[in-house]
């Protein structure tokens, strides 16, 4: 076992016991990355330069006995659509070539800040727009357990990188599930915490009212390591929550008793592979053996979900990516450009993917005069309904328990021409960034060699409550194997 | 004229806020290209707006003055579209629910009487940037050049109520663009200066024979730099339409641009060409609760409104309502005349030294009021001495332009400059004397019953005496003398 496969925490204390150093586990995570990323292809760009010279500097530090914050000397790969000063930020689009932000994003600062090492920027579905991490100008990321297969998507590259070691953490954003899928496929644990935890300033907007980041780490303990670090109130973001900074991860603690869980019918239904049901009911009759009650609970507006969201989301991208037109930064088309309109209608149509215009095209039409009240206005509705269905099943529950996708990871290529099913992917997940409300998956088992992960659902502002219903169970699943 | 004549504004007025609507970035004018800019007003990806609440109290400001109910909750919308000079592609605006709804302004109407025009709402958004072309416009050029430093500079839009007493002539229109920017300037939220760009309207025009029940289409009319020029492209869309009717031809509703030039409007795009801006809440920005507490604050400290002001020089001051209205046009003015009044013995004359001597001075040496240095109380002084006949009112104007200069009180300058009265009898009865030797013919025609040529008799005193023989006195003198001879 190389260092770059231990543990944040054991990591932690094996730097402050100065029996490695912050350098070694950079070599460490970098000489991994060399070994193995041609294959499966997670990261964008690479930091290494500036992961070495932080690594330096906290080593100073651990010289001179100062005080270290935990995520000191821990790696940390960053998702390419977060935006890090005087670092490429490409969104995996070709529109945004040459791009390098002239400022960054307050979730990496506070990384940067704790000491954290910058490992590079992974790779990603153009814009956060897609579940397989195949939209990408840089090509496709690979799935750690079958190079044929995705990672999920869309923050694929970020948990292929974890799952590989070659990162230890890393962070994502999540509008649809773009977090928790990809960690479900890649066998890791991803968390997206409440909308407003985490501030957007420097994330590049795909669906503003749904984008959130999350952290991914191997284990719950360092996924609530890496969220307290990015979890701070912003007031650069007027949807920024004011809350004190939390401290998840000293607070963890594996306890079950008179947890009650909810279990929503509507989502064990057909559709779901029943290899992934089989596992999570396990999971959920560990719980339950071990101090949990388990409740149904109804949340019927569940099929609307996906209408809504692709709704939602693209009318919000639409206007959000207008700002992508070859005038200021990135790419401009250059031949035949006869005027200012060909300009933008070579560029736009060259410089984003093709799943990217369709999501514009669509958001661009439900915006437009005389469909807005029939789609957006009504999307909106439902939108409200999905919520007071979460709302209301919270008056009975403390979580909810449910698949966080309906099959096991899909070869490459496999849906590439079939957008809908592709979009069926998300159906587990996107309630809750219509909900705004948090949300972390986890392994539960296997499927011949693919991953299958199971999503606890919390209150608004609850992270505490499925961090530690997450933690008892990772024991309880450990001891069983 | 045949025809009724309906005229409503959509008015542009850059709010004078430190910074920009939704960054840190300083308001300016003139600066260097791309000085004043920042990731947000330059629409880098990831940036973020986060509202000037500044700007907001602005807003609410021009709402109450002009008498309009205020929002409680109110929403900032995206108006989308793509220009060079939108670096975001959208111009965060408000659309559903603006700050400020359903006031008037009173304007004086073509009937003499006042008029309230109907304000339809008053909403916040923010400025674009600036694009300067190598040639004509962005088409015939080799290049153009983007300066974002007013990009995310606040603006309110004042919109009329066409429902509502809507302008029914040139002259009306005229009135209300004056009103509304005097009415900005006195409660101190814009500068309105046009040729900055702080002041821009589009107007729209629509016709109907007398007595027809409904108008005809409306025509927009863009792009024009002065009140000028509005006045002249209204009259000739007044022509241009009335010439349609006439012909019984349909007036199309349309957008149209002034050209200065020619003074004449020209089509823009139609109404099936006019862009579809997708409106929608911006989710980057919550809805916007105002506290009661806020908007009382604000009602309690809004200054002075004119037509307050109006009122209170004419009732408390006396002054005429034509002078009131001269010296209500600039706040500035207007306050010195208050803070001079309570020192003053005369206000009716007060009132006209200011507006004949004072201003005319200031215009003709291109200064403002507030750059000189005289005092209101000795300004008061000065009145004071001129009605009490100690100073003649030649005298009085070059001791006005000493104390612009110089800021002494005209007792001072009068002093020094020897320019007291002569009222010595002995001294006075020595330039009588010259003056009867000097002009025995009018001395006769006096004696003879023309009393009227005494004046040239005074006249010839004031120019010996370099005009500071006391008026009064000298008349006395010489009408004692003609007795005796």
């Amino acid at each position: 076992m190389e260092l770059c496969d231990h543990s944040a925490a054991e990591l932690g204390r094996k730097l402050r016991s100065k029996e490695i150093s912050a350098k070694e586990i950079a070599g460490s995570v970098l000489k991994r990355i060399e070994e193995k990323d041609k294959q499966y292809n997670a990261f964008i760009t690479l930091t290494d330069e500036l992961a070495l010279k932080q690594a330096e500097e906290v080593d100073k530090k651990i010289s001179q006995n100062e005080n270290l914050s935990p995520l000191a000397g821990i790696p940390v790969a960053i998702k390419d659509n977060i935006c890090t000063k005087g670092i490429a930020t490409t969104c995996g689009s070709k529109i945004l070539e040459g791009y390098i932000p002239p400022y960054s994003s307050t979730a990496v600062q506070n990384l940067i800040d704790d000491g954290a090492l910058i490992i590079g920027k992974t790779n990603l579905d153009q814009f956060g727009m897609g579940s397989s991490t195949e939209n990408s100008h840089f090509g496709p990321t690979k799935n750690p357990h079958n190079p044929e297969y995705v990672p999920g998507g869309s923050s694929g590259g970020s948990a292929t990188a974890v799952a590989l070691g070659e990162s230890v953490l890393a962070i994502g954003t999540d509008t649809g599930g773009s977090v928790r899928m990809p960690a479900a496929f890649c066998g890791v644990v991803g968390m997206k915490p409440t909308y407003g935890r985490i501030s957007r300033y420097g994330v590049v907007a795909y669906a503003s009212s749904l984008d959130q980041v999350g952290g991914f780490g191997r284990n719950v303990g360092d996924t609530a390591l890496v969220l307290d670090s990015i979890c701070s109130y912003d007031k650069n973001d007027s949807t920024s929550a004011n809350l004190p900074k939390p401290n998840f991860y000293p607070s963890l603690k594996p306890d079950l008793k008179n947890l009650k869980i909810g279990l929503p019918k509507e989502y064990f239904v057909e559709g779901i592979d029943t290899r992934i049901k089989e596992k999570i009911l396990a999971a959920v009759k560990l719980l339950e053996e071990n101090g949990a009650e388990v409740h149904e609970v109804f949340l019927p507006h569940t099929k609307y979900a996906i209408s809504t969201y692709y709704l939602i989301a693209t009318a919000e991208a639409s206007s959000n990516l207008a700002r992508f037109d070859g005038v200021r930064f990135g790419y401009r088309a250059k031949e035949d450009v006869t005027d200012l309109t060909t300009m933008y209608e070579k560029t736009r149509s060259e410089g984003f993917g093709k799943e990217v215009i369709r999501r514009i095209m669509l958001g661009s039409y439900v915006l437009s005069a005389g469909y807005y009240d029939a789609y957006y206005l009504k999307a909106q509705k439902v939108r409200a309904l999905i919520q007071h269905d979460l709302e209301s099943a919270f008056e009975k529950v403390d979580c909810i328990i449910t698949p966080v996708t309906p099959t096991l990871p899909f070869k490459i290529g496999e849906k590439n021409e079939d957008p809908l099913q592709m979009y069926l992917e998300d159906i587990f997940t996107v309630s809750l960034n219509l909900a705004g409300l948090p949300g972390i998956s986890l392994n539960c088992g296997y499927v011949n060699e693919f991953p299958v992960g199971f999503q606890i659902i919390g209150k608004a502002f609850d992270e505490t409550t499925i961090l530690n219903t997450a933690y008892a169970y990772e024991q309880l699943h450990s001891n069983n194997k | 004229m045949d025809y009724d004549v309906i005229i409503g504004f959509e008015i542009h007025a850059e709010l004078k806020t430190a910074t920009k609507l939704f960054c840190d970035c300083e308001v300016t004018y003139g600066a260097p290209q791309n000085t004043h800019i920042c990731p947000l007003c330059t629409g880098q990806p990831g940036s973020l707006p986060v509202l000037n609440k500044k700007a907001v109290e602005f807003c609410v400001r021009a709402g109450l003055a002009m008498n309009c109910s205020i929002n409680k909750y109110s929403l900032f919308a995206r108006k989308n579209y793509f220009y060079p000079d939108l670096p975001k592609g959208y111009q965060i605006s408000q659309y559903e629910l603006p700050l400020c709804e359903n006031g008037y302004i009173i304007i004086n109407g073509d009937d003499g009487e006042a008029y309230p025009v109907g304000i339809k709402r008053i909403h916040l958004e923010e400025d674009a940037g600036k694009l300067v072309h190598s040639s004509q416009s962005i088409s015939s050029s080799e290049y153009s050049l983007a300066d974002y430093n007013r990009s995310g500079i606040p603006l309110i839009e004042i919109v009329t109520d066409h429902t509502t007493n809507p302008m029914r002539s040139v002259k009306e229109a005229r009135n209300y663009l004056e009103k509304i920017r005097q009415i900005l300037r006195y409660i101190e939220v814009s500068d309105c200066t046009i040729e900055k760009g702080q002041f821009r309207c589009d107007v729209n025009i629509s016709l109907k024979k007398k007595g027809s029940p409904s108008y005809g289409n409306r025509a927009e009319i863009k792009n024009m730099t002065s009140f000028k020029f509005i006045s002249e492209a209204l009259e000739y869309e007044i022509k241009r339409q009335s010439k349609l009717l006439k012909e019984g031809k349909k007036i199309e509703q349309e957008t149209r641009l002034y050209n200065e030039e020619k003074k004449i409007t020209l089509p823009m795009r139609s109404k099936e060409d006019a862009p579809d801006y997708r409106y929608f809440p911006d989710p980057d920005l919550i809805e916007l609760e105002l506290e009661k507490e806020f908007i009382n604050e604000i009602r309690k400290t809004n200054p002075v409104l004119p037509d307050e002001l109006l009122n209170l020089i004419t009732e408390k001051y006396k002054v005429s309502q034509e002078d009131a209205y001269l010296l209500t046009r600039n706040k500035a003015v207007a306050n010195f005349f208050t803070e001079c009044a309570p020192h003053s013995d005369d206000n009716k004359k007060l009132a006209r030294w200011i507006i004949n001597n004072l201003l005319k001075h200031l215009e003709e040496n291109s200064l403002t009021i507030e750059s000189v240095k005289i005092k209101p109380k000795d300004f008061a002084s000065l009145i004071n001495l001129i009605v009490k006949g100690e100073v003649t009112d030649r005298v009085g104007k070059t001791v006005l332009e000493e104390m612009i200069a110089s800021g002494k009180s005209p007792e001072v300058i009068i002093d020094a400059k020897g320019l007291k009265p002569i009222e010595d009898t002995k001294e006075l009865n020595k330039f009588v004397d010259d003056a009867f030797s000097a002009h025995p013919e009018v001395v006769e025609q006096i004696q003879s019953g023309e009393t009227k040529a005494i004046n040239v008799l005074i006249g010839q005193v004031m120019r010996s005496s370099k005009g500071k023989a006391n008026a009064n006195k000298l008349r006395e003198l010489i009408l004692e003398r003609i007795e005796k001879e």
